[in-house]
Formats: structure tokens, C-alpha cells, sequence
């Protein structure tokens, strides 16, 4: 079958150079894996939740050239040239937290955790928009990943707090009576609000 | 779940990956946006000897307007199609149905010619095709064909492109700007491939009747439908309450699907007639607001 066309694409192997989280990073790679498996086995980036590896749960979501993506559904090979970005790019010392991140730890946005790299992600890329946005709005924004535990009241909450946070204003439109600055200083606080489910 | 091995060739023109699907023909794939192929080769349910990645394809990328027609590449990526002004100015059915594509994530990789050459009867675009009389066009060994959307969707993601051939674009004729356009869908989540949808395109005359009306469902049988008894039997009428509801009936005939995990045949016989009727009453408010609006 492998005649002149063919030929030249015979090897199983390739070497992949991409911008992953501002680095340039080199490496030979098996051309039939996935850039989810290339980016935790090859740089060790284990943000990167792998839950379905057929693109139902978005745990593996990436920003990839800005834009989220499923990363089980691409191959590493098609990394070549792109730039990517996992939630390690937030924060460059690990004890801090970027904005986003407080806003989750704060809001309760989390439970078990493996949908939260992926939600913090596309919070990043939904607040980049500039645009405010209605509960209702985010739900349907980060309705493709999947949460199985908090019911995603609590996520959306974050998801508000930290938009209000980066845009510079006082708060979400939807909530008139917004804490988020209490709620930074006092993490334990933030936890009975949303345990109270004083959110709408 | 890993793909299996397979042969990774990535040609930068359309001329080199006809040349690749002529020298492996059936054994092997195209790779446009992969939120399709990717799943299936996790799951190992395709075995290509060769994987054709399309996507470093420049000419593909295009979106032009040519004269009365729209040509989209076949590897725009569906949030452009969403997203680009062109689009939604000359073809505003197609924003607007594309929105109900999976996810966000996926419509940034998924493709307009991959979701075409998939041809799943649940498929958003496929129907937009079929209702809006587009034309998809091929490359081959022997050059360019065109084949009309409703001959090229031919059964249970089955199409009339030949195993040589590569899809490279398809063309949409120009909405007429007093036309109005619908698009409805029923899925149990956001996100979920659609239990039955319609889309509709409608012009009324200045009486208010309707001189042309267009419909595609999708979901209800082994390719998107083309809705001919709905439409014929509205040709004339007055857009009223009664005789778009009369009209959707025409489409139960057209379900095939049988009872399957999400919905029985029964309810999808229903929904089929709901889902026309909403598109219709949806694109004939649209066309009152452009005809009231000029």
C-alpha cells in the first residue's frame, strides 16, 4: 500500500515543538498520541483530567491559541506549532492562587476537583469576553464540562465572583448584596455563606 | 483508551490528500476537527490504515461571498461559522443552528466538512444544508464535482463522496433578505445530539402568503429529511396557526427511527411535528419583522 505519496509519512514518530503555558517545549512523540496523554506522561502537566477520553466530560479541557478544546480529541502531533495552556499557567509560585482560583476556594466552587482545572479555564476564557453575564448565561457557557458533585450553583457563584474581581467592579449584576470582599479575607466565612445556600 | 496505529500523513494542499486517498482509498480517514473520529478511534471502533489530517490545509480555511453564493471552506471551524459577519448577514439560518452543535469546546475544533462528511442524522449542519439547497463540493483524482446536499447525504452516515474523494467546501445560495429563517431542536441537555430539529426558510408574498417554504429535519430517520409534503401543502396558505400545525403533520410519514434508548418512535413522531411547526412559526415571524422593518 505505502507507495510515492505515502512514503514520506511512513514514521511513527515525530518530533513536536509547542508553547505550552509560555514555554517552548521539544519533544519526539508516538504520532497516534493524544495531546491529553502527551501534556501529563510527557511534561508531567496532570491538570489535565482524564475522565471519558471521548470527549463527553471536558475534564481535559486546554485553551489551545485561546481557545478551550477537549485534549483527549486532539492528537500531540497537532500540537506542532500552537500554543496551549493548562491551569499551571495561573500561577507561577504554587502557594499563590490566581484571582479565579480564590474565587473557587472561596465560593465553595469545588468539591472532588477533577472537573475544577477545567473550570477554571473556561472561566478565564469567559471572563476574557469583557461581557457580564447572568447565571443563566454561565451555566450554558460551561455546560460542556461536566460536575458531578456540586450542582453547579456554587461554581457559577465563582465564576461571578472572579468576573467581578478581574473586571474591577463591585460585583456581579445578578447579586446586589455581593460579599466578595469579606469573603477574601476570610475563607471560613465564604464556606458557611455557601453552605447556607445564600446564593440564589 | 489510546487510538490504535495508524499512518499520520498531514499534505498542505488538497491536491496531495486526493493523492493519499487515492493510494489508500477505504483504508483510510480523513482528520478534520476529530470531535467525531477522535472518539471513535479511542474506542477503537475505526481502524484506519492512514489518518489524512487536513488540517494544514490553508485553502480549506476560506469563507467568501461569490456573487448570490456563500462558500465556506470545509475546514472553517463551526464557532467561525458562528462568529463571522459574513455569515450571519448572507445566511442567517446557519449561526444560529450551529450554536446547537455540541459544546463550545468542540465547535472550536469541529468543522463544517467534517460534520458534513460525517453526515450523522442528528447532525445540525447537514440539515441547514438540505434546507437551504447548498451544494457541497468535492476534489477527486479528476477534478472538481459538485453534488446538491439532499443527493449527497444518502443513508446512515453514508454519503455520496467517493473513497477517493476529499470534501472541500460547500456552497450556500444567498438568503433573500425578506426571507426568515427558523431553527428548532429538542435534546434532553444542552449539548446533547437532538432527539428531532427542523430548520425552515420561508418567503411570504405581500399578502402574507407563503410563495416558498423550506424545511430539513434531522433526527428522525436514517439521513436529515426533506420536509416536501410539509412544504407543498403550505405553498399559498395563509401563515396562520392552523395551517402550519395542519402542514407538520405531513412530516410523521418521514420518521424511520425506531424506539432507542433516548425516545420511542412514538414520541419521535410527535416531536418531528412539533419541532417543523416551531421552525415554520419561528421563520415566518422573522419574515413579518424584515418585511415590517424595511
Amino acid at each position: 500500500m505505502t507507495t510515492s505519496t505515502a512514503a514520506k509519512y511512513g514514521t511513527a514518530r515525530r518530533t513536536v515543538t509547542m508553547h505550552v503555558n509560555g514555554w517552548g517545549v521539544t519533544r519526539e512523540v508516538s504520532t497516534r498520541t493524544t495531546l491529553a496523554d502527551f501534556l501529563r506522561d510527557e511534561l508531567d502537566l496532570v491538570s489535565v483530567h482524564l475522565g471519558c477520553e471521548h470527549g463527553e466530560c471536558g475534564c481535559c479541557n486546554v485553551l489551545f491559541d485561546g481557545h478551550s478544546v477537549r485534549s483527549c480529541l486532539m492528537l500531540a502531533v497537532q500540537g506542532d506549532g500552537h500554543a496551549v495552556e493548562t491551569v499551571e499557567s495561573l500561577s507561577v509560585d504554587p502557594t499563590e492562587l490566581h484571582p479565579i482560583q480564590e474565587s473557587f476556594a472561596e465560593e465553595q466552587g469545588l468539591q472532588c476537583g477533577f472537573c475544577t482545572p477545567a473550570m477554571v479555564l473556561r472561566t478565564k476564557e469567559i471572563i476574557e469576553t469583557g461581557h457580564e453575564m447572568t447565571d443563566a448565561e454561565v451555566r450554558h457557557e460551561i455546560s460542556g464540562i461536566l460536575c458531578r458533585c456540586t450542582g453547579y450553583q456554587n461554581i457559577v457563584n465563582a465564576v461571578q465572583s472572579a468576573g467581578a474581581k478581574l473586571r474591577g467592579d463591585g460585583g456581579p449584576p445578578a447579586r446586589a448584596d455581593s460579599r466578595v470582599g469579606e469573603a477574601a479575607a476570610d475563607r471560613g466565612e465564604a464556606t458557611a455563606d455557601g453552605a447556607a445556600g445564600g446564593r440564589s | 483508551m489510546k487510538p490504535p496505529p495508524f499512518t499520520y500523513c498531514d499534505p498542505e494542499s488538497v491536491d496531495e490528500a486526493v493523492a493519499l486517498k487515492s493510494e489508500y482509498g477505504n483504508d483510510s480517514l480523513v482528520l478534520a476537527g476529530g470531535q467525531s473520529l477522535l472518539p471513535m478511534l479511542n474506542m477503537r471502533l475505526a481502524r484506519p490504515e492512514a489518518l489524512i489530517d487536513i488540517n494544514k490545509i490553508g485553502d480549506l480555511q476560506k469563507i467568501e461571498r461569490r456573487a448570490d453564493i456563500l462558500e465556506v471552506g470545509a475546514g472553517v471551524r463551526q464557532y467561525e461559522l458562528e462568529d463571522h459577519p459574513l455569515v450571519g448577514e448572507l445566511v442567517p439560518l446557519l449561526p444560529e443552528a450551529t450554536g446547537y452543535i455540541g459544546h463550545i469546546e468542540n465547535r472550536h475544533r469541529g468543522t463544517v466538512g467534517g460534520s458534513l462528511a460525517h453526515a450523522d442524522s442528528a447532525a445540525e449542519l447537514p440539515c441547514t444544508a438540505v434546507a437551504l439547497d447548498a451544494t457541497v463540493v468535492v476534489h477527486g483524482p479528476s477534478g472538481t464535482r459538485t453534488i446538491a446536499a439532499q443527493d449527497f447525504f444518502q443513508g446512515w452516515m453514508t454519503t455520496a463522496l467517493e473513497p477517493e474523494e476529499v470534501l472541500v467546501a460547500i456552497r450556500y445560495p444567498v438568503t433573500p433578505w425578506t426571507a426568515g429563517h427558523g431553527f428548532v431542536e429538542v435534546s434532553r441537555r444542552v449539548g446533547d445530539l437532538a432527539l428531532a430539529g427542523a430548520a425552515a426558510v420561508v418567503n411570504l408574498d405581500e399578502d402574507g402568503r407563503f410563495t416558498s417554504v423550506s424545511v430539513g429535519v434531522l433526527g428522525i430517520s436514517v439521513a436529515t429529511v426533506r420536509a416536501s409534503a410539509v412544504e407543498s401543502a403550505l405553498i399559498g396558505e395563509a401563515p396562520t396557526e392552523e395551517n402550519i400545525a395542519r402542514a407538520a403533520k405531513e412530516i410523521v410519514p418521514s420518521v424511520t427511527s425506531g424506539d432507542d434508548l433516548h425516545a420511542t418512535r412514538a414520541y419521535r413522531r410527535h416531536l418531528a411535528s412539533v419541532v417543523v411547526s416551531r421552525a415554520i412559526t419561528a421563520a415566518v415571524a422573522r419574515a413579518h419583522e424584515r418585511s415590517n422593518g424595511k
